[in-house]
């Protein structure tokens, strides 16, 4: 008897990534946040070290258009207000920021650059938590986007997304002139998570200046896939693949999106509710596959997956 | 399973062919497989069919609760993640009852829990079992309240450490109850009971998982064989711990003390929500929970769905002509194919659009738009098809049909069989809102 033998290690390691830089390495954050680190599946303490729990990150959009009703008694004025809005996320307890300029997307709002990057001062100068930007998804835009946010959060550490397949060299470019990191973004497949940390690498880029999104597809919307991809990104991270070695970010705001969170239905509960549990449960499915960052939308959200990180890491 | 040449060493050696294999050997080779019943061979001796047997047996045992159409499946799994094939028996999500409330209470929950049924992708989901709790009841009341939920459909768990009560509620129930529980203080007690009842047995409230596993193997000695494990589980990481040492022990070690179902007992808290979330991932067979409010059991359910989703098979909607917003005989009509993922984006993408529309989804037996192309699932025949016998024209009168920009090849073909006209939208779906806005009015 006895289950020694069940305890698995690992030779592989995720590597440490550091968001955010304070005075001493010449940025003006509050505190750095450093994710990954562990040598074992999420939160397997028993047999493995998990230095760092999951960081929570907020998401910040710069455009109303992309906060959904059921969030206005939440938010309120704030989706018009990004940089108080951001102060609130501080407030709320996020570890780090995700600022979305969605306006500046040619096909909307098209927010000129400097807007954009005025906004970026602005939010940076307001809060002190580590910040990811992320662009538009307009590739010719965001190149000149990222050039100006890089070079408005000069000293800051960064990080930059989202790199893709067919859209990094620029976003890269712009991260690497002023030390930031990105975020390599692929769609629900473990051969193109495994694409695009090559092309950075090859590009340049620095493990450690790099997170990996694999799309972390909702709750009842394919959150299976992503469950997945997550854990055999993870594991292959783990049996030794120096590649994937790389933290995993979540962006569980998605939640916000499912048709099962945007409808009345009271049959399924109270609306509000039954979104911030359907944004727990995908971020907590994340986690548990190998998320090393989500991005979550509700105040109650952050709490309830504090809580869980907390009582999941054990009083070890 | 054994190996061929474990197999090989247990059997007659004999040659005989009756087994209609012209060796033992050869036998024991389709045994490896499972193409063959050891009872074929007629000179087998009871040790080696024995030990055949046990080493044949799945890793988890699987163990049912309830009887009918609705009892509950639990156990049988053979992976420790689901990619690697597939997790087969989606937890059982059960409410628990406490008698202490009194009898008008739990037949309330009774009717409570049967209206936790929901619609879901085209599938039921629902709470799938209530456990009747003794607690500080007295064992006439419990016995009535267990045969009261007995007498529904719905499988049932019956929760007294006090044998005695357990012996009278089991009595009462015909429909094989699952017992929670024998613990190292009353497990002689209800292994007796489990054995005259026959129901499935928990055994639990050890300090460890070797001492779980000892209990379990007394009882298996005693004569139960269908056995639920209850590991302690009182914070998320000891229920991820045990839950994950039991599951690997079972598969990767072939440990038989702990080759059983588990179960988690949790309460009403936020803590208990999220462990009864982590037990739906992490290996657990049963969750009951104190309490299971709407907003939570729906995304739970959807979760089990999600996780339990066979990873082999996509999922599919049901093929047709589906409405975004209310579409009129003036609104476009775009086709996608039935791979869920698919056309949960393109819907999403044309609501925002805020335009109404006519959305045919074409069956491609669940492939994408590309995968199902290049594969011949989704052809200008199929689409024409599809076309006709949704009566598409009758619908729209534009006589126009919008196709994904990735198949822009099909223009002509599709155009010369419907006479529609044919125009080719954008690429991917993301660009549908803005596509939207190009089409005429």
């Amino acid at each position: 008897m006895g289950f020694d033998g069940a305890k698995e290690s690992f030779p592989g390691r995720i590597k440490d990534v550091t968001i955010g830089a304070t005075a001493e390495q010449g940025g003006t954050r509050g505190k750095r946040v450093v994710v990954g680190g562990s040598n074992g599946l999420p939160f397997h303490k028993w047999e493995s070290e998990m230095p760092h729990v999951p960081a929570v990150a907020m998401d910040v959009v710069d455009t109303e258009r992309m906060v959904p009703d059921v969030l206005h008694g939440t938010l309120g004025a704030l989706a018009k207000e990004p940089v108080e809005w951001a102060r609130k996320c501080q407030e709320w307890g996020a570890d780090m920021l995700v600022l979305k300029l969605a306006s500046a997307n040619p096909e909307e709002e098209n927010r000129p650059v400097e807007a954009c990057e005025a906004l970026v001062k602005e939010v940076l100068k307001s809060v002190q938590l580590p910040l990811l930007v992320y662009g538009c998804g307009s590739e010719e835009k965001d190149a000149k986007l990222m050039e100006a946010v890089s070079n408005a959060g000069r000293g800051e550490r960064l990080f930059l997304g989202l790199a893709e397949e067919k859209a990094y060299k620029s976003i890269t470019a712009a991260a690497m002139a002023n030390g930031h990191g990105v975020v390599a973004f692929s769609n629900l497949d473990i051969n193109l998570a495994k694409q695009i940390n090559i092309l950075l690498l090859d590009f340049g880029m620095k493990p450690e200046n790099i997170l990996m999104d694999p799309l972390m597809a909702p709750l009842g919307m394919g959150l299976e896939y992503s469950y997945s991809v997550i854990e055999r990104l993870r594991t292959g991270a783990l049996v030794g693949d120096p590649v994937l070695q790389v933290p995993i970010i979540c962006d569980c705001s998605c939640a916000w999106t499912v048709p099962e969170v945007l409808e009345e239905a009271p049959q399924k509960g109270p609306q509000l509710q039954r979104g911030v549990h359907w944004e727990s449960i995908t971020a907590e499915a994340a986690m548990v596959a190998g998320a090393d960052i989500v991005i979550l939308r509700h105040p109650e959200t952050v709490a309830k997956v504090k809580a869980a990180t907390a009582e999941l890491r054990g009083g070890a | 399973m054994p190996t061929a040449m474990e197999i090989y060493k247990l059997l007659p050696k004999k040659n005989c062919g009756e087994c209609k294999f012209p060796t033992c050997l050869a036998f024991a080779m389709q045994l490896a497989n499972l193409k063959v019943a050891l009872e074929a061979c007629p000179y087998v001796s009871p040790e080696a069919k024995a030990a055949l047997e046990e080493s044949g047996a799945p890793p988890v045992r699987l163990v049912t609760f309830g009887a009918g159409e609705s009892a509950a499946k639990t156990g049988d799994e053979t992976q420790l993640f689901r990619h690697d094939k597939t997790f087969y028996h989606p937890t059982v999500l059960g409410l628990v009852l406490d008698c202490a409330q009194g009898l008008d209470k739990v037949r309330a929950g009774l009717d409570d829990v049967k209206g936790l049924v929901f619609e879901r992708v085209g599938q039921q989901v629902r709470v799938d079992a209530v456990a009747v709790k003794q607690s500080v009841a007295s064992a006439d009341v419990f016995a009535e309240a267990a045969e009261a939920a007995c007498s529904q459909a719905l499988p049932v768990v019956l929760m007294s450490e006090d044998a005695k009560a357990m012996a009278g509620a089991a009595a009462k129930c015909k429909s094989r109850p699952l017992l929670y529980k024998a613990t190292p203080a009353n497990i002689d007690a209800m292994v007796e009971v489990a054995k005259s009842s026959g129901c499935p047995l928990v055994i639990g409230g050890a300090p460890n998982l070797d001492e779980l596993g000892h209990l379990a193997e007394k009882a298996k000695k005693a004569g139960v064989q269908d056995i639920v494990l209850e590991p302690a589980a009182s914070t998320a990481a000891e229920l991820l711990q045990n839950m994950t040492t039991i599951r690997r022990a079972a598969i990767r070690k072939k440990h038989r003390p702990l080759g059983y179902p588990t179960i988690a007992v949790l309460g009403r808290s936020q803590s208990d929500q999220l462990r009864g979330a982590l037990g739906v991932m992490k290996y657990s067979s049963i969750v009951l929970m104190d309490d299971l409010p709407r907003e939570f059991v729906y995304p739970l359910m959807a979760l089990r769905q999600n996780i339990f989703t066979d990873p082999q098979v996509p999922i599919q909607v049901k093929p047709g002509l589906y409405t975004v917003g209310e579409p009129t005989e003036k609104s476009p009509v775009m086709f996608t194919t039935n791979f869920s993922l698919t056309y949960f984006t393109v819907r999403a993408d044309i609501e925002k659009s805020k335009m109404p529309a006519w959305l045919l989804v074409v069956d491609t037996e669940g492939q994408s738009v590309m995968t199902a192309f290049a594969a011949g699932k989704l052809t200008p025949e199929s689409v024409a098809k599809a076309i006709e016998t949704e009566k598409v024209k009758e619908k729209s009168k534009r006589n126009e049909i919008v196709i994904p920009g990735m198949v822009s090849r099909m223009s002509g073909k599709l155009n010369e069989l419907t006479e529609m006209k044919v125009t080719v939208g954008s690429r991917e779906s993301s660009g549908i809102p803005k596509m939207m806005r190009t089409l005429s009015q």
